[in-house]
């Protein structure tokens, strides 16, 4: 098993004109997208919003077969939405009947838009972290929740958080490597056994991996604070993010769509 | 020259465990000259990294005082004076990186700081030139090798542009050309932009390229000079447990078998020389 391959936030760098928009045009816009995505109804306003994934996507240049790939782990929720819609939807146009299964027209069409729905979302927000770098997303969601900072949410710290554990996450995972080479080279068996055996087997992993970064996280603290670190109160940023030109159209244009599929959707097209 | 950190009869010890007071720092009296190069020797567990933490208020005395540029490193409320003052490296580089990016990660203490957008790009190309690194402050630091990494932490540190760094075993981790490398970053620091340097260390070449050498053992100084006097003193350096650098120890066998060469050949060049010049004799 490969750690070293895992990679977390599944960001392709790029330069697309996806790629180039701050990153919270791209939060502001995931949101109303899912937000239009649920206000539509029907065949039309589902045809818009296909349309408008299926532009991101061209746009983003990142390929189809990354993003259907990312559909792939939650299949089986997209096949139980599905059935539980098909056989519990009520209806009038009755199309099957055995036992205690009904299957009515209503239910196909609802079953069909819910799986639909599903996916979309996913890809869509799939879309976010292809072309968003971790660092931009923690900056990006850091700026956008700032308001929230005079009711007292911890915002920075927060940020912080994210933003080191991204940072640790390859550091940890190296780790984890070098355990387990440790423990298999004096006969530990990682892969063999059932459920339990194997959970069981991780337990002489998981010991020394937590009493190492917790070593890590007081040497980092230390580190930090040799170097003024004291909280976000009076901090800078070396990058700052700045709303372009496109972005204020970007944001205009999803606003637009998502009251359009919203209007079009109250009158069930 | 002025004095950077002063420490007045500095003692520590650890809060009593069983009734045992573990005291690891007894009297230590020592003032560290801005601009020079010191280094500090001894084996584990004789204070060396304790003496290193109380530089910038990491660890504050249990008895005595500790000054940085005059400020009593007790008074709290000049605690970010000191700390962007002496700045400090520790062992584990991957423990010090804070940001996924080499130069977000510079820019950590700038922007701690606060100091303007414009001026931590600035400090921070600055820095990463300063340490050779420039090349990949693009890079994820996970990706870089020990000594590269450690580089990029001395970077951190100079960003804030501190006049004095204190570095603690900062090579420990490296393989011999990490080590190399950090070692000549630091020296060149010290030469070219007069940063002061405290170097923590149990490795004797290294602490023979300093200006001064402070030895200690069990929480205080035994010996304290240039590192030619200091090593030239052999057996009281062994008596501590430590060794001397094998040029010095070649020419102290020699001179036990009675005969007459210096002590002070730190170099390999020095050493050859002082032999040359007894072959000569003879």
């Amino acid at each position: 098993m490969a750690l070293k391959d895992i990679t977390l936030g599944q960001y392709f760098p790029g330069n697309s004109p996806v790629h180039r928009l701050d990153p919270r045009t791209k939060l502001i816009c995931v949101v109303l997208y899912i937000v239009a995505l649920f206000l539509a109804s029907w065949f039309v306003t589902y045809a818009i919003m296909l349309a408008v994934l299926g532009i991101s996507i061209a746009v983003s240049k990142v390929p189809l077969k990354s993003i259907l790939r990312g559909l792939k782990p939650v299949l089986f929720i997209v096949v139980f939405t599905a059935l539980l819609n098909l056989f519990y939807t009520p209806g009038n146009t009755v199309l099957i009947h055995f036992w205690i299964f009904t299957v009515t027209l209503e239910g196909v069409y609802r079953a069909f838009f819910m799986v639909v729905r599903i996916m979309m979302l996913i890809s869509g927000t799939f879309l976010l972290t292809y072309t968003t770098s971790p660092i931009l997303l923690t900056d990006g969601l850091e700026s956008l929740m700032n308001p929230l900072k005079k009711i007292r949410v911890p915002v920075h710290e927060l940020a912080m958080m994210m933003s080191i554990a991204l940072r640790f996450i390859p550091t940890l995972i190296e780790e984890t490597d070098k355990i387990m080479s440790a423990q298999r080279a004096r006969g530990a068996d990682f892969e063999s056994g059932n459920l339990i055996q194997r959970a069981k087997a991780l337990l002489p992993l998981l010991v020394p991996l937590f009493i190492s970064a917790f070593r890590r996280a007081d040497e980092l603290a230390t580190a930090m604070e040799c170097r003024c670190y004291h909280g976000g109160e009076g901090r800078t940023r070396l990058r700052q993010l700045k709303y372009k030109t496109a972005d204020y159209l970007t944001l205009l244009l999803f606003l637009a769509i998502t009251v359009g599929v919203g209007v079009l959707g109250h009158f069930g097209l | 020259m002025s004095v950077i950190i002063r420490t007045d009869a500095l003692r520590f010890a650890y809060p009593a465990a069983e009734g045992v007071t573990p005291v690891v720092l007894d009297g230590v009296s020592l003032d560290i000259e801005e601009g020079s190069f010191v280094a500090v020797l001894g084996h584990n567990g004789c204070g060396k990294s304790t003496l290193a933490k109380h530089m910038n208020a990491i660890l504050l005395p249990s008895g005595g005082t500790v000054w940085v540029d005059g400020i009593d490193t007790g008074d709290e409320d000049r605690l970010l004076d000191i700390r962007r003052t002496v700045g400090m490296v520790f062992q584990n580089p991957d423990n010090q990186i804070v940001a996924n990016v080499v130069e977000e990660d510079v820019a950590f203490a700038p922007e701690n700081l606060g100091v303007p957008p414009a001026e931590i790009r600035q400090r921070v190309d600055d820095a990463l030139k300063a340490v050779g690194m420039y090349a990949y402050r693009e890079h994820a630091p996970h990706l870089l090798s020990g000594g590269q990494k450690q580089r990029v932490a001395i970077a951190g540190v100079i960003a804030m542009r501190p006049r004095c760094i204190v570095l603690d075993e900062p090579t420990a981790m490296l393989d011999p050309i990490g080590r190399k490398d950090v070692l000549r970053t630091i020296k060149t620091l010290n030469r070219e932009r007069k940063v002061t340097v405290v170097l923590i260390t149990h490795h004797m070449d290294e602490a023979a390229q300093a200006d001064r050498l402070i030895v200690m053992a069990k929480g205080s100084v035994v010996a304290d000079g240039a590192p030619k006097a200091v090593f030239s003193r052999v057996e009281e350096l062994r008596q501590v447990g430590l060794t001397v650098p094998q040029t010095v120890a070649l020419l102290w066998e020699l001179r036990q078998e009675g005969y007459d060469v210096p002590l002070d050949a730190l170099s390999d060049e020095e050493c050859a020389q002082a032999l040359y010049q007894l072959l000569q004799a003879v």
